[in-house]
């Protein structure tokens, strides 16, 4: 058979340069600037300004570099986020997101992945996945965006929609009941599950670096106002319209299984800030520990001699 | 037993040796007498012994058991085929006698188990019968109480004497495979091997030598397709891959995800077909082309996420191991109805490229083409392995591994500039997420119509050049591809033309074929989107183009592929020879239907 497999270079027609700095050296953190790319497309006045500001402020806050990140997103207005970050991105399909950066996440533990999207990409078409990621406890950051509706196709009812609200598939309003979020991520095992809005940013920018620096499948339900098709949803959360922020109590335990699913009960507005927290390993952890005992056994050999072996055996 | 010296059995006298080239045996029994692992015996030490070997199985698709049949042919030269009839049959139950005789050619030797079987006189006219009492020796060699259990190796015992096969070798394969239990176990594999082999069959038969086979330069490995294929995307470089079980796809993903963490990769059960195409596309992303595979099934919920890497340009390679389907089908039959899919299985202009292995060895090479291919063109591509290729064995020749291992770490130094989707038609492979772009502009990759930075772009124009972009990378790629070798002349009145697995078989037919002085040649198709160069001049070659395929004839009287041919070529010779009763394509079975075709004038519908 033939034995030369065609040559591909591995990066074909493109050239390497140096590194702008030496890879030690000190680098200032990235501005605003340097971290906008597209203009957002969204209306003026949606929720989900606040959370990109945010975003650009947590990696100049926190000093990550343009290629060390991975901004992710399904499809929804929410989704479209990647377009406007200056750093590898990329704008998958509705629902799918999470084992997208499961992917990325599993092959690149040098790489900071962070998931947006919205309820309907999260909780609906992708519900499965999102149940199945926090299970495996796969280390990245999601930030549902949450609108109550579906906000990209205009208008229908979406899984947090509540009884009543009237949409374009719900015209004498939902009759279905909608979703917990919070006790969905309890429940299918998510180890870092907090909760937040976009219009108390300092706490959201609180709860976004500390599920940056949780070490799994960290995740933030963000309400983020559809000023276009579900305008005052949030009102009651909000202190400026005569709302309530009321935080996550002081005493309450974030290990407390049970606990923080009692405080998913809470009507709305409910509470902010972290619910759940478990320091349960990640799979990338389980599965380097694999990967660490199976070389062990291969010390010093090279691919290729690993696979003789194999072949050797199959003889 | 082609070229073996048949005589009638001698009675009483010494038995005789005849010089044999090859052999067809078929074992049939129910799955749980371990009849795979007597195949398995054979093949590997045809495989050690430098013969060619091909088998071919049947396992019940439900998992308490049933019927089910292995059959191995071992010969001296080039073994095509499993072969159409088996020279011996050994049948371990009523049921197993019954259905199998019909595979053994006049004259052969039915071997039975007299503790079960009642031979039929009508038959005992017709085939050679031979009573060996095997449950009940088996029981006296290794005791009573492994019920059925070592039945299998008894019968290699028989076999292996009947054939004169190497003693040592067998004995060697014994204890490797069962060298890592208890001490017990391989010694009651012994006893039941040497019971077998010391039963006295002498006084009933002659037995058999195989020719010395031709003496090959390297050695050879046996595997399975499935196993051929892991292997081989192993060897490419490939180091992620995700999943979900299906049958006969599992195979593979159990291999990558036992055998990648020795290499510092990393194999990902799923929560669906979805979630795998999706994952594997995001590790390809991360920059290293990753692998997904799956069924038709699977392959159906694949579909989306396959479409965005088209349009994104991620790299991708998706195994599909046919089976008989629409919807769970025939899961463990063979098909060859998902090249519809493979091609056009996308919504909107989705060109990907499709590559069909013809054997279990091309398995190997192929999915190291495959990575190569979705690497250079940033393209995904699918292999359509299927169900008979996957489960069979075959030796090959060892691979030099040294040579063919890739190491695909992506490079991740810094670039000035990257231009992702360039509409100079510059094919441009992807940059890894991680790698440094010192103008500050980084790629986006997304599923919405872009320009040539990635950023969306409903533009008319946009749409136009970009939708000729993807398919211009698979017409360059086309005018690269090696032209298909015809086998026989390159011209004739009858050209068979087939694609994966259907190679041996089709080659066999025309080797018969023209042993009987009819015009006919063949060519096998593996690189099926895009088609390779030169079929114009060799299709010009033939009055009529045959093309056989193990899928429905369609509404229009040809199959997927003939479908595909006729589109392209235009040319009313283009036949469909189709069938799907979920079993290969029979060497016979060709050849009746070219007859009859033939007889037809050729002409149908
Ligand atoms: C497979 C598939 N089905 C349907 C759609 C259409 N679609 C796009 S976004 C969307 C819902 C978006 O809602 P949500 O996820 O809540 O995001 P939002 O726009 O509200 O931010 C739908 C149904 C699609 N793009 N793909
Ligand atoms: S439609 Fe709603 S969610 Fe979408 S951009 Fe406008 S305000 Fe935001
Ligand atoms: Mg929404």
């Amino acid at each position: 058979m033939n034995d030369t497999a065609i040559q591909v270079p591995q990066r074909g027609n493109i050239t390497s340069v140096p590194p702008a700095t030496p890879p030690d050296a000190p680098r200032q953190p990235l501005t605003k600037k340097e971290l906008s790319a597209d203009h957002p497309t969204w209306c003026p006045g949606c929720g989900d300004f606040a959370v990109l500001a945010l975003y650009f402020k947590l990696v100049e806050k926190r000093k990550l570099w343009h290629e060390k990140i991975a901004t992710v997103a399904g499809i929804g207005c929410s989704s479209r986020f990647p377009y406007f970050v200056q750093a590898h991105g990329a704008h998958f399909i509705h629902g799918r997101a999470l084992p997208f950066a499961s992917g990325i996440s599993l092959s690149r533990p040098d790489l900071h992945v962070f998931v947006f999207g919205g309820d309907g990409d999260a909780y609906s078409i992708g519900g499965n996945h999102l149940t199945h990621t926090a299970r495996k406890n796969i280390k990245m950051t999601y930030v549902v965006m949450d609108n109550w509706v579906y906000g990209l196709t205009k208008k229908q009812t979406s899984p947090t929609s509540p009884l009543g609200f009237k949409s374009k598939t719900d015209g004498s309003g939902a009759i279905d009941q909608p979703i917990n979020p919070m006790k969905q991520l309890i429940a299918a095992g998510a180890s870092f599950v907090a909760r937040a809005t976009h219009t108390n940013p300092n706490h959201l920018l609180q709860m976004m670096e500390a599920a940056m620096d949780h070490d799994g499948f960290s995740v933030i339900e963000c309400l983020s106002e559809c000023v276009e098709f579900y305008e005052g949803a949030f009102d009651a959360s909000n202190p400026r319209k005569g709302g309530k922020f009321e935080t996550v109590p002081a005493s309450h335990d974030v290990t407390d299984e049970v606990a923080a699913y009692k405080l998913a009960d809470a009507p709305f507005p409910g509470y902010f800030g972290v619910f759940y927290k478990s320091g349960r390993p990640t799979k990338n952890a389980l599965e380097a520990k694999i990967n660490a005992d199976a070389r062990l056994k291969v010390a010093g050999k090279k691919d290729w001699e690993i696979l003789q072996a194999t072949f050797d055996r199959l003889k | 037993m082609s070229e073996s010296i048949v005589t009638p059995p001698v009675n009483g006298g010494t038995a005789k040796v005849s010089k044999i080239s090859e052999a067809v045996i078929r074992f049939a029994g129910n799955s749980q007498d371990g009849i795979q692992a007597i195949g398995g015996f054979l093949a590997r030490l045809a495989g050690r012994s430098e013969q060619e070997v091909m088998t071919f199985m049947t396992i019940p698709a439900t998992i308490s058991g049933g019927p089910s049949i292995f059959q191995v042919r071992i010969g001296s030269g080039e073994v095509l085929s499993a072969g159409d009839e088996a020279d011996v049959l050994v049948a371990f139950y009523p049921h197993s006698y019954e259905e199998h005789i019909g595979a053994l050619r006049k004259g052969g030797i039915v071997l039975y188990d007299s503790d079960h079987v009642q031979p039929n006189p009508e038959w005992e006219k017709q085939y050679r019968h031979v009573a060996v009492p095997i449950t009940s020796r088996t029981v006296e060699a290794i005791g009573g109480t492994a019920k059925d259990k070592g039945k299998n190796i008894f019968t290699l015992g028989l076999v292996a004497k009947m054939f004169d096969l190497n003693v040592p070798k067998l004995e060697r394969l014994i204890s490797e495979r069962f060298g890592g239990k208890d001490e017990s176990v391989v010694r009651s594999a012994m006893s039941a091997f040497h019971a077998g082999y010391g039963y006295s069959l002498g006084e009933v038969l002659e037995t058999f030598q195989f020719r010395e086979p031709a003496r090959k330069d390297r050695q050879q490995v046996v595997m399975t397709g499935n196993e051929a294929l892991a292997y081989g995307l192993i060897a490419a470089g490939i180091r992620f891959g995700a999943a979900y079980p299906i049958t006969p796809w599992s195979e593979v993903m159990e291999i990558l995800r036992r055998e990648l963490p020795k290499y510092g990769g990393t194999f990902v059960q799923c929560e669906d077909e979805i979630a795998s195409a999706c994952m594997a596309i995001g590790a390809g992303w991360a920059g290293r082309v990753a692998v997904t595979g799956s069924s038709g099934p699977g392959i159906s919920l694949k579909g989306e996420a396959i479409g965005w890497a088209v349009m994104a340009e991620v790299p991708l390679v998706v195994c599909d191991i046919q089976r008989g389907g629409p919807a769970t089908g025939l899961p463990t039959n063979v098909e060859q109805s998902d090249l519809n899919i493979a091609c056009y299985g996308g919504h909107g202009d989705s060109p990907r490229v499709v590559i069909a292995p013809v054997g279990v060895e091309d398995c190997f090479y192929t999915a190291i083409e495959a990575v190569n291919i979705a690497r250079k063109y940033s393209v995904p591509v699918i292999i359509l392995s299927d169900q008979s290729i996957a489960t069979r064995i075959e030796a090959m020749e060892e691979p030099k591994l040294e040579k063919l291992c890739q190491d695909l770490t992506p490079d991740l130094s810094a670039v000035a500039d990257y231009t992702p989707y360039p509409l100079d038609g510059t094919v441009t492979p992807r940059l890894a997420a991680g790698t440094p772009i010192l103008s500050g502009k980084y790629p986006i990759s997304t599923g919405l119509e872009h320009d040539e930075g990635g950023h969306p772009s409903g533009a008319p124009k946009m749409h136009l050049q970009m939708t000729a972009r993807r398919r211009r990378k698979l017409q360059t790629l086309a005018a690269q591809l090696p032209q298909p070798q015809v086998y026989g002349p390159p011209e004739g009145n009858i050209l068979l033309l087939g694609w994966g697995s259907t190679q041996g078989p089709i080659r066999e037919a025309v080797d018969r074929a023209r042993a009987a002085g009819d015009s006919v040649s063949a060519l096998n198709l593996r690189h099926l989107n895009p088609l390779p160069p030169g079929l114009e001049n060799i299709f010009a070659g033939f009055n009529h183009v045959l093309v056989v395929e193990a899928n429905d004839e369609g509404i229009y009287g040809y199959g997927q592929l003939a479908g595909i041919l006729r589109a392209r070529f235009c040319l009313p010779k283009i036949i469909g020879l189709n069938k799907t009763d979920g079993l290969t394509w029979r060497v016979g079975e060709i050849l009746e239907r070219v007859k009859s075709d033939v007889a037809a004038g050729l002409r149908r519908l």
